[in-house]
């Protein structure tokens, strides 16, 4: 345990909701207000992985995974986007970027912990 | 504490729509100023679809739907398909006002206004040119529930290539694999052909693929979902593969040739070929380069899974199970009781008559009863491993709670027990976890400067011993403190200051009752937490508890049961009329009373065997029964609570099948006695229970001298 995930949202309620959610099953939780927020914070410590927004002011989640993806640090780390169920040509576009995998929202709470799961074993 | 969490969550929604739409709505104000600044629309497209996420979140689906079509309209302006007018940021304040309306009425659970909903999305979809409805389908990576359980259990045969580059999107294949484990059965083989030689390798490139072989209950979705996320970056085959062995056709699909041929790795006519030159085909197709090496092992792993899958599958068809009603099975040990009875009457009889032919027959009877009843109570008797699993919930919820790390390690889950004294022993149990948890393990800043790590243990087991089961439950954690137990027990009044006392008959007062009843114990001395009930639930299912300690290092508490409760091996003594049966287990010798022992021992009851000085219980006196005994008496040694104590009776008159009656409710009350049982000549015992026994002629003893 003790793995840091990064939840990266402009909605404070929605990073509540998965930093409890992940908090309550054991893991750390760095919070990030947007792409830019979160590039910083990714890249300033260790973090196991990211879970992103993709409507976001100052940087949108995309362009965040294009950053996430293009630093040594952070290649590799999976990065699960939230989308709403219209955007199926948001999932392609996330996937080209680089994004590990994606969770449709809205989602309960489990399906986060298993998506998690699924990506940070 | 989920509720009110959720709650707050929701405080925290409704606060953040409030923001947004305030967002919103000078958004909108500056737009009209501004009409063609992209910025503005992409501010208002994010504000709403904001909304709209957090909205399906905290279950306010009216708003998020409402949301969502007036989202879709902005989408539209926002891609230059629907100018920005006047009319367009009329609409939208109006509809930004609903959106505040109905995340109102969710606050304060009140009817929204579902009409103007309605009205307001009509007047929206109007602006839309041509309806570009792009409802597509969800595609949630499922949880375990929702994936529902299937019954059957199929093989599939899946063929997995991740792309080179799959480690640029974050995914580690391995997990997948994982994943797939969990599932079921599983064996997995990886082909490393495509592995360049070391100089070429690039190690952020994945060159391995997997032939894998599954067999679950949980259907292809299951695997399926799996590889969600990974689909568009790899190479992916998924087959369902049918194990069994077609005795019309002769068609086996556990051969090797027909999994590779099925696999698509070698044609028709390379099996053809091979197989007219009768040799084994794996290594003559390997040897004329028609396969590789990798994928005939490969083969040959799913052959493996496969025969086994078609073991397991006739395996469990073969020892299929029924379910009974619980009270069917007391039914039959009932009857089996009584059937008991009437044997040992007819073995007695047979005895009596001196009839070779009867004798064998009786004989014959007594081995038929006996298997019988062996059988009937092996029926009830179920693995404790489920009563095990059960604490693992409670261990996480208490260590959770009070911030402590235990970790529930188990063993002899399979070790079988009356189901009665299942589910009775559950609530001891639970105490005695409870006791090890809050009392037993410390903090762990506390064990780790106590050299200990973080992380405490709590152990079950369990496992037979000759016609009884021991279960213990042991921590690591503090331990009892016999200075401490003493001095408790000196407050309350249980020993006096004087009392020589052993630690471990120290350790043993915890037991008893009123040692501790406040709850400024469970702060001051650790242990003992309602103990004298554990034990007397204990007892009362024939059973005794030990306890051992050492200070710092941890507690063991053991339980001892006997196997079952219905029918016992007794001894049977008789005292004037009277006969008595007594657990054979507490048994351990029986010796002669001499009227030269009674002498030397000066009216107290006491006899020295072996070397110590032994009690003894004179069972005529204390059930007053009239008259003086014939001859010489006997000590029937027994072990109850830890402690030897001898029963005077006038006679031992031998081993005894005993089946337990229960007494009714006019002799409950009477102490010493836990039940009756019917004899061979039809006559009533009664069964001694030796540890109440011992304890109220204790208490007797203790009144009287105290008076």
């Amino acid at each position: 345990m003790g793995k840091t995930i990064l939840t990266v949202d402009d909605s404070a309620s929605i990073r509540q909701m998965v930093s409890f959610t992940l908090k309550e099953a054991g893991y750390e939780v760095v919070e990030a207000v947007d792409g830019k927020d979160g590039v910083a914070k990714a890249t300033a410590g260790k973090v196991d992985m990211v879970i992103t927004d993709l409507n976001m002011p100052n940087m949108d989640g995309l362009e965040l995974i294009r950053n996430l993806r293009a630093n040594a640090s952070t290649k590799f780390v999976p990065i699960v986007m939230l989308t709403t169920e219209s955007q199926d040509s948001k999932k392609q576009e996330g996937k080209a970027a680089g994004a590990t995998g994606w969770i449709v929202k809205p989602f309960k709470p489990d399906q986060l912990l298993g998506v998690v799961k699924k990506v940070l074993g | 504490m989920q509720d009110e969490r959720l709650n707050q969550m929701r405080q925290t929604f409704f606060e953040e729509a409030g923001e947004l739409l305030s967002e919103l709505e000078s958004v909108l104000l500056e737009m009209e100023d501004r009409p063609d600044d992209p910025e503005l629309v992409g501010r208002a497209f994010r504000a709403l679809h904001t909304i709209k996420g957090s909205a399906a979140m905290f279950g306010c689906e009216d708003v998020s739907r409402f949301t969502h079509r007036f989202e879709e309209v902005f989408d539209l302006v926002r891609n230059n398909e629907i100018p920005v007018t006047r009319e367009l940021i009329d609409l939208s304040l109006l509809s930004r006002d609903q959106i505040r309306a109905l995340v109102d009425a969710a606050q304060a659970n009140a009817q929204p206004d579902e009409e103007r909903s309605a009205h307001l999305l009509q007047e929206l979809e109007k602006l839309v040119p041509s309806k570009a409805e792009g409802a597509e389908a969800v595609n949630q990576p499922r949880t375990k529930e929702e994936a529902g359980e299937e019954e059957e259990t199929t093989t599939y045969r899946i063929r997995f290539r991740p792309n080179e580059d799959i480690f640029a999107s974050g995914t580690n294949p391995l997990l997948i694999l994982s994943e797939l484990e969990e599932l079921g059965r599983y064996s997995a083989v990886a082909h490393t052909d495509r592995i360049p030689p070391l100089e070429e390798i690039d190690p952020e490139r994945c060159y391995v693929e997997w032939d894998i072989a599954v067999t679950t209950n949980q259907g292809k979705n299951a695997i399926q979902d799996a590889f969600i996320f990974v689909e568009m970056n790899a190479d992916l085959k998924v087959e369902e593969v049918n194990a069994d062995f077609d005795p019309e056709s002769g068609y086996d699909p556990t051969r090797i040739g027909d999994i590779l041929l099925a696999r698509g790795d070698i044609r028709q006519e390379d099996i053809n070929e091979v197989l007219k030159e009768k040799k084994r085909l794996g290594e003559e197709l390997v040897s004329r380069g028609s396969v590789s090496q990798s994928r005939i092992q490969s083969a040959l792993e799913e052959q493996k899974h496969l025969r086994e899958s078609r073991k397991q599958k006739e395996d469990t068809e073969a020892v299929s199970s029924i379910r009974v009603a619980a009270s069917k099975l007391d039914q039959l040990v009932n009857l089996i009781g009584e059937l008991v009875i009437v044997q040992a009457r007819i073995s007695q009889t047979a005895a009596d008559r001196d009839d070779l032919e009867f004798i064998t027959m009786a004989e014959e009877l007594e081995r038929l009863t006996a298997e019988l009843r062996d059988n009937s109570l092996g029926i009830r008797m179920v693995p404790i491993g489920s009563t095990f699993s059960r604490f693992r919930r409670l261990v996480r919820d208490l260590s959770s709670e009070l911030g402590k790390k235990v970790l529930l390690t188990t063993e002899g889950a399979e070790t079988e027990l009356d189901k009665t004294m299942i589910d009775r022993l559950n609530d001891p149990m639970v105490h005695m976890i409870r006791n090890a948890i809050d009392h037993g393990v410390e903090m762990p800043d506390e064990r780790a400067a106590a050299g200990k790590p973080e992380e405490g243990t709590v152990h079950l087991s369990a496992v037979h011993s000759g016609a009884n089961v021991l279960i213990t439950i042991r921590d690591d954690g503090k331990g009892l403190d016999p200075s401490v137990i003493r001095r408790k027990a000196v407050e309350r009044g249980l020993i006096s200051a004087e009392d020589p006392m052993n630690d471990q008959e120290v350790l043993n007062l915890v037991f008893a009752p009123g040692f501790s009843t406040a709850e400024k114990v469970t702060n001051l001395s650790g242990r003992g937490v309602g103990m004298d009930v554990v034990k007397r639930g204990i007892e009362a299912l024939r059973g005794s508890v030990h306890i051992r300690s050492q200070k710092g290092k941890g507690t063991e508490v053991t339980i001892e049961l006997p196997l079952t409760l219905a029918i016992i091996e007794g001894l049977q003594v008789g005292v004037g009329e009277d006969t008595y049966v007594m657990p054979l287990s507490i048994v351990e010798e029986c010796i002669e009373l001499s009227p030269e022992d009674i002498e030397r021992a000066h009216g107290r009851h006491v006899i020295p065997v072996r070397g110590e000085i032994l009690p003894y219980i004179r069972l005529r006196e204390w059930f007053q029964i009239p008259g003086r005994p014939e001859g010489l008496e006997n000590i029937v040694i027994t072990h109850a609570s830890d402690r030897r104590v001898g029963l005077v009776v006038d006679r031992v008159i031998g081993e005894h099948q005993t089946v337990i009656k229960t007494l009714g409710n006019l002799y409950k009350g009477i102490k010493g006695l836990s039940g009756a049982t019917i004899q061979g000549n039809g006559n009533v015992a009664l069964i001694l229970d030796v540890p109440a026994l011992v304890t109220s002629v204790e208490a007797e003893e203790l009144r009287l001298t105290a008076g």
